[in-house]
């Protein structure tokens, strides 16, 4: 083997810490290696034109970069051995920066360090193999997974792109949380002016079939062939014959009864409803918790929903149902839950009627609200004292959430402007700790409502009280003055910030892809594949992966849909050889290691009494080779023998 | 350097999957955390690729100690392969006691992508420990052959 090395300075991000010139000398010594080089840059330019260089001077078939994590680099210097006629997988890296230098201060335990994993990436180098990529077709189809305005977006754009999309929702309509808002900052467009066309060009789109009300149970396959089962809940109204006239509901004898989750509890709602009059789509659901027939099989004489049916839409023995379908990719947009408040029992939340949340305060100023958009108590009053608290369940690390919601500083400032707009002598205060105006027209906007009188306090609210009279008080330190402050509130809207969606745990198991300490999904690389996973094939959208407000949401859900098109649209992807191999003359037909396979790849061959492997299902963990008692199963890439060489040479010193 | 056991730095082994473990090592180098030089890490897809026999090399060609990291229970890329090295684990170290090597040199621990702290944590306890069981009493010099 003619093993070329290539240690890269990585400007002075490995060079300060790593001796190279040291490494390059005692790499030089060994076995196999024709040529070691130092360079200050591996992966720029200039230095893959070296390794191509030498590739044809030196006749080298094997090469070992050591750089950075090979997660960062190593498709981008097989690229480099392609373009000089070497196969691509005739290369190793040796990860002396993020598991070297970046880790180390002593340079010569650093050094000694990165000598021993460049030692064990040449042994292994020496030992590699040419291997084949093979295509694999891609479902012409995508998956979307929440319906809010991240799902409805990346939808939109991959069906417009002209492939078919299968939206899938968990609640009754789509719209998510943008559908409860009233206003969106800082241009102060109307929510469901900008929201609802999107939602119906969804329902009227060809290539995006809907499936609301629908949970994804399971997931299984891989970038281009995706195996999907979706859980339609029942509805217990036939979707094909409901025509949502709302006889049902007016007539249910529950209307107006149950706490509606759209307005937050604020508003009411019948067992049998939509959840907002522009929901998509349009269709009744009864609930099964709530609806007297469902629970107690009876309701009067007979359920009145049935009774005033003209189209005979009520259809209570309805059953839930399993759909399966083929995609060739997935977007995550499952959005997030609000904080819930009751975790700062300081505050009252569930104590007193007026203390609320900054959802809720957003369903008094939507016109499609339980006050009509009028800014009313529901004692009649109306509101003169507001004050706002910032960073609920934001940057506490007591209720486990150290990270900025991003979003809380700035819905309260447009809050407040609305609570001066319809109340314009009312004495509005925010208690914040930062006021974190980051976006596009942000700061001018929090100037001009400071401009509109309404006060802005730097201080930790202690805690909400109720005084002998009744009246509600909210107790803070003001932390420029050095002063406690008593406040005294007719209202109090507590910022609640952006938390993890409770089922994203779950979810992230189904799909294989991992969460951040925070719980919201992970991105494959912080900056540069912010809205891929580190499962191929499979993108997020929206606050799923973390905490953004609206433009940054419909930005990040076309990028996760431009990443989807460009898998479809290719038709086919390439499939990595990582797969394992079995060598018949050592199989014994013992069958272990299709017991051990999670993907059925392993089958075995009666006639000539061995097994055999289906490189399309073969996902290349290894797991078989590892319990093959006759040593007869290797994974390639990583091969027994190359890593028994690479565990030779990393203890060698 | 630390002086209680005669200078005596540790060498370990660590094999990391690719999808977790190796990710939240590489995590910790992307933060600059420090941590022990002692564990030199060999890359596998998954921790359910670490044949018993690597394990058992290890020890031979003159590790003080292995480290295998995997995803965490439920987590795993390939749906169950750390489930697999998690039972491989008590036979390996019943074996490793057999051959009078402490079963505590060998170590498997869940490291998530983002648990880059808890990565460095392992590293400096598994160093620590290892230090204070002292020198592998199975060094020897072997060949690099299958």
């Amino acid at each position: 083997m003619r093993v070329g090395v290539y240690v890269c300075h990585c400007g002075i991000n490995i060079a300060k810490t790593v001796d190279v010139e040291r490494v390059v000398k005692e790499i030089s010594k060994m076995p196999n290696v024709v040529i070691c080089r130092d360079y200050h840059y591996m992966c720029s330019d200039p230095g893959q034109e070296l390794i191509k260089k030498d590739i044809n001077r030196y006749g080298l078939n094997s090469i070992v970069i050591a750089a950075c994590s090979p997660r960062m680099h190593f498709k981008t210097f097989q690229e480099a051995l392609k373009s000089a006629k070497l196969n691509p997988y005739m290369l190793e890296m040796a990860n002396i920066r993020e598991q070297c230098s970046w880790v180390h201060d002593d340079v010569e335990e650093a050094t000694k360090k990165a000598i021993a994993l460049v030692k064990s990436a040449v042994a292994k180098a020496a030992q590699l193999e040419p291997l084949v990529e093979n295509d694999s077709p891609v479902v012409p189809a995508a998956l979307v997974i929440g319906g809010g305005i991240a799902g409805i977006q990346s939808a939109l754009d991959i069906a417009n792109a002209g492939f078919k999309v299968y939206l899938v929702e968990r609640e009754p309509s789509i719209g998510g949380h943008m559908a409860q808002f009233d206003k969106t900052f800082p241009t102060l467009d109307c929510a469901a002016c900008i929201l609802t066309p999107k939602m119906v060009d969804v329902s009227r789109h060809r290539k995006i079939e809907l499936l609301a009300y629908s949970e994804v149970d399971d997931v299984t396959g891989f970038i281009g062939n995706f195996h999907v089962k979706v859980r339609r809940k029942p509805r217990y109204v036939d979707e094909e014959r409901c025509v949502a006239c709302g006889d049902c509901a007016t007539e249910c004898r529950l209307f107006n009864r149950i706490d509606s989750e759209f307005d937050e509890g604020l508003g009411k709602r019948a067992a049998i409803y939509v959840p907002f009059p522009q929901a998509v789509p349009l269709k009744y659901t009864i609930d099964p918790e709530r609806c007297l027939f469902l629970t107690r099989g009876k309701c009067g004489d007979s359920p009145k929903c049935v009774d005033v049916c003209d189209a005979n839409a009520i259809e209570f023995d309805q059953e839930g149902r399993t759909v399966e379908f083929d995609v060739g990719t997935i977007v995550v947009a499952t959005g997030y839950d609000s904080f819930d408040a009751t975790k700062k029992p300081e505050l009252m939340y569930d104590k007193l009627p007026n203390v609320i949340n900054g959802l809720q305060y957003e369903r008094f100023f939507a016109p499609n609200g339980p006050t009509g958009g009028e800014l009313v108590m529901p004692d009649g009053t109306v509101p003169k004292k507001v004050v706002f608290v910032s960073c609920v369940g934001s940057r506490d690390k007591k209720v486990g959430n150290p990270y900025c919601s991003r979003i809380c500083c700035m819905y309260s400032t447009k809050q407040a402007h609305l609570t001066k707009e319809r109340v314009p002598d009312a004495d509005v205060t925010v208690f914040y700790c930062d006021v974190r105006a980051f976006g596009k027209g942000y700061e001018e906007f929090y100037e001009r409502v400071q401009e509109e009188g309404v006060k802005y306090r730097r201080g930790l609210v202690s805690e909400i009280y109720r005084d002998d009279d009744g009246k509600v008080h909210v107790r803070a330190e003001d932390t420029l003055l050095g002063e406690p402050i008593d406040l005294e509130a007719d209202l109090v809207v507590l910022a609640t910030g952006i938390v993890p969606k409770a089922t994203t745990r779950s979810l992230a198991q189904k799909l294989h892809i991992s969460h951040s300490p925070d719980g919201f999904l992970l991105e494959a690389h912080p900056k540069l594949r912010p809205v891929d996973t580190v499962t191929d094939g499979i993108f997020l959208a929206g606050c799923a992966q973390g905490p953004k407000d609206i433009p940054d949401t419909v930005a990040q859900a076309g990028a996760a849909a431009a990443h989807a098109i460009d898998i479809l649209a290719k038709g086919k992807i390439t499939i990595e050889p990582y797969n394992a191999v079995v060598n018949p003359d050592l199989c014994g037909g013992c069958r272990i290691c299709e017991m051990l396979c999670p993907f059925d790849a392993h089958h075995y061959n009666e006639a000539k009494g061995v097994m055999e492997i289906n490189d399309t299902l073969c996902k290349g963990c290894g797991v078989c080779g590892a319990g093959c008692p006759a040593g007869a199963i290797t994974l390639n890439l990583f091969r027994n023998k190359q890593i028994i060489c690479q565990i030779g040479a990393i203890l060698d010193e | 350097m630390n002086d209680d056991n005669g200078g005596f730095e540790p060498k370990i082994v660590g094999f990391l999957c690719n999808w977790c473990s190796y990710a939240g090592a590489d995590l910790a180098g992307s933060s600059r955390l420090k941590y022990r030089p002692n564990v030199r890490v060999i890359r596998v897809m998954c921790s359910g690729r670490v044949d018993p026999l690597f394990v058992f090399k290890a020890f031979e060609k003159g590790a003080d100690g292995v480290l295998i990291a995997g995803c965490h229970p439920g987590d795993c890329h390939y749906q169950c392969g750390n489930y697999k090295t998690m039972r491989r684990m008590h036979v390996m170290k019943k074996m490793l006691g057999q051959m009078g090597i402490d079963p505590e040199r060998l170590r498997l621990e869940w490291v998530s992508a983002a648990e880059s702290t808890r990565f460095v944590n392992i590293v400096n306890d598994m160093t620590e420990t290892i230090r204070e069981l002292g020198s592998s009493p199975m060094k020897s010099e072997a060949d690099c052959d299958e």
